[in-house]
């Protein structure tokens, strides 16, 4: 492994690009980060994602690996001897993938319309945002993390959506320690571990993205 | 012995994915055929979050959405590989499965089931996205490689339900002259001695199209 080139093209506020910065800290593995304008999308990144030329992309010795879902469980699977994510457990492991894919189908969606919508719609999207948070508060149960004593696969694909929260929040009028509590308490419980604190980016600044985003989107 | 149960319908490619790789595994179930118009209370208790079939419950543990399942069967029991061994190879076979799902099954869904303007705009992202499923086949045979592998199963309803569906609407637009590899793809991936025998009924599924369509097109 020591001679691996490790390339990550990320985007700094992806909560995608995120998953992937987390993964390659907890594995201890040396890459290098390059930062993509999404407006303007290097030659780089459209050859190694022509299918859908997105963010992130996992570049390991020259070989793209894109989703960021799928390029945890390459980092996971790659990288297994150090800060396992998956469990052992098959039965585990679909629940863990379960999960994930409940994040990226309905948590994801929910969230992104507390910003992007007005009036009923947003407030539906609110409604369900935090639905979406009790029923993930509900998968945690008293574990400390959802991979258990340790960051696991889950924790990995959504704390990253937490620096996204005081925008969500600011935007949606609400506020998720008042409605979930536990999912506050876990979610700091993460940013304490230094792969995750390093990897998220300043809330406030996440902000002010999300700001400029609504006034190219003509939402205000 | 273990007790292993399907909730599903047997007319679904959803279910018919997991039916394929619990047979290709040679692994005994029973189907509890599921009413999706009155849900039993099995499935809703099974699968609370999406209330949706397939369900697999093995000695008495439920797992959800078709392409999980499919990675469980693959873990838990022996016979045949689904997903390959190397990490890369399983994550570009995660990724064509993803898209296949994701992307291309939904929308040539809308493409042929929709209505007026949703219809026509499904139809032209289909010819993209099928541009690129042709490009991918260029050099082999399924999307596995010589055998059918795990993208190849999730592209199940493209290869067989859709071709069904375009015939009963009387409109074919997925030729193979403007989609060679596709389409030859397609030819294999229904003849193939692994699939060909655990297809639902043609006639069967012909029928229940064509009377939704409510035409009295023959088929070609």
């Amino acid at each position: 492994m020591a001679n691996d080139e490790v390339i990550l093209l990320d985007f700094w506020p992806s909560m995608f690009g995120m998953r992937l910065r987390i993964a390659l800290a907890e594995k201890e593995v040396k890459y290098e980060s390059k930062e993509e304008d999404l407006r303007n999308k290097s030659p780089l990144l459209l050859q190694m994602n022509p299918v859908h030329k997105k963010i992130p992309v996992l570049i390991h010795n020259g070989k793209p690996i894109c989703e960021s879902i799928i390029a945890v469980e390459y980092i996971d699977e790659v990288w297994k001897d150090k800060a396992p994510l998956l469990p052992t457990d098959p039965y585990e492991r679909a629940q863990a993938r379960f999960w994930a894919d409940y994040i990226d189908k309905k948590f994801f969606d929910s969230g992104r319309k507390i910003w992007t919508t007005k009036g009923e719609e947003q407030e539906a999207a609110k409604k369900d945002f935090i639905e979406c948070l009790k029923v993930l508060e509900g998968a945690l149960g008293e574990k400390p993390f959802f991979g258990g004593d340790n960051l696991g696969f889950v924790d990995v694909a959504l704390i990253g959506f937490y620096s996204w929260f005081f925008a969500y929040e600011t935007y949606g009028n609400f506020s998720t320690e008042a409605e979930c509590p536990k999912f506050v308490t876990w979610a700091k419980r993460c940013m304490q571990r230094d792969s995750v604190a390093k990897s998220l980016p300043d809330q406030h600044k996440v902000l002010e993205f999300v700001q400029t985003l609504r006034k190219k989107y003509g939402i205000e | 012995m273990a007790e292993i149960k399907l909730l599903g319908v047997s007319l679904s490619p959803f279910t018919h994915r997991v039916e394929w790789a619990l047979k290709t595994k040679g692994v005994e179930y029973e189907l509890i055929v599921e009413d999706t118009k009155n849900k039993s209370p099995l499935l809703l208790e099974s699968n609370p979050i999406h209330k949706k079939i397939p369900v697999l419950i093995h000695n008495g543990k439920p797992i959800c959405e078709s392409m999980v399942i499919i990675e469980y069967i693959d873990e838990t029991f022996e016979g045949p590989s689904i997903l390959p061994k190397d990490p890369y190879e399983r994550a570009i076979a995660r990724f064509w499965a993803k898209f296949l799902d994701d992307k291309c099954l939904p929308t040539m869904g809308k493409a042929l089931l929709g209505e007026g303007e949703e219809q026509e705009k499904a139809k032209e992202e289909c010819v993209e996205l099928l541009k690129i499923l042709d490009n991918e086949l260029k050099h082999k045979k399924f999307f596995g490689g010589d055998q059918i592998g795990f993208a190849d199963i999730a592209a199940n309803a493209l290869a067989f339900w859709m071709g069904i569906i375009e015939e009963a609407s009387g409109v074919i637009w997925v030729t193979s002259e403007k989609f060679p590899n596709y389409c030859a793809w397609r030819e294999n991936y229904n003849n193939c001695s692994q699939v060909k025998e655990y297809l639902p009924s043609r006639d069967e599924l012909f029928t229940h199209f064509q009377s939704r369509f409510h035409s009295a097109a023959a088929p070609k």
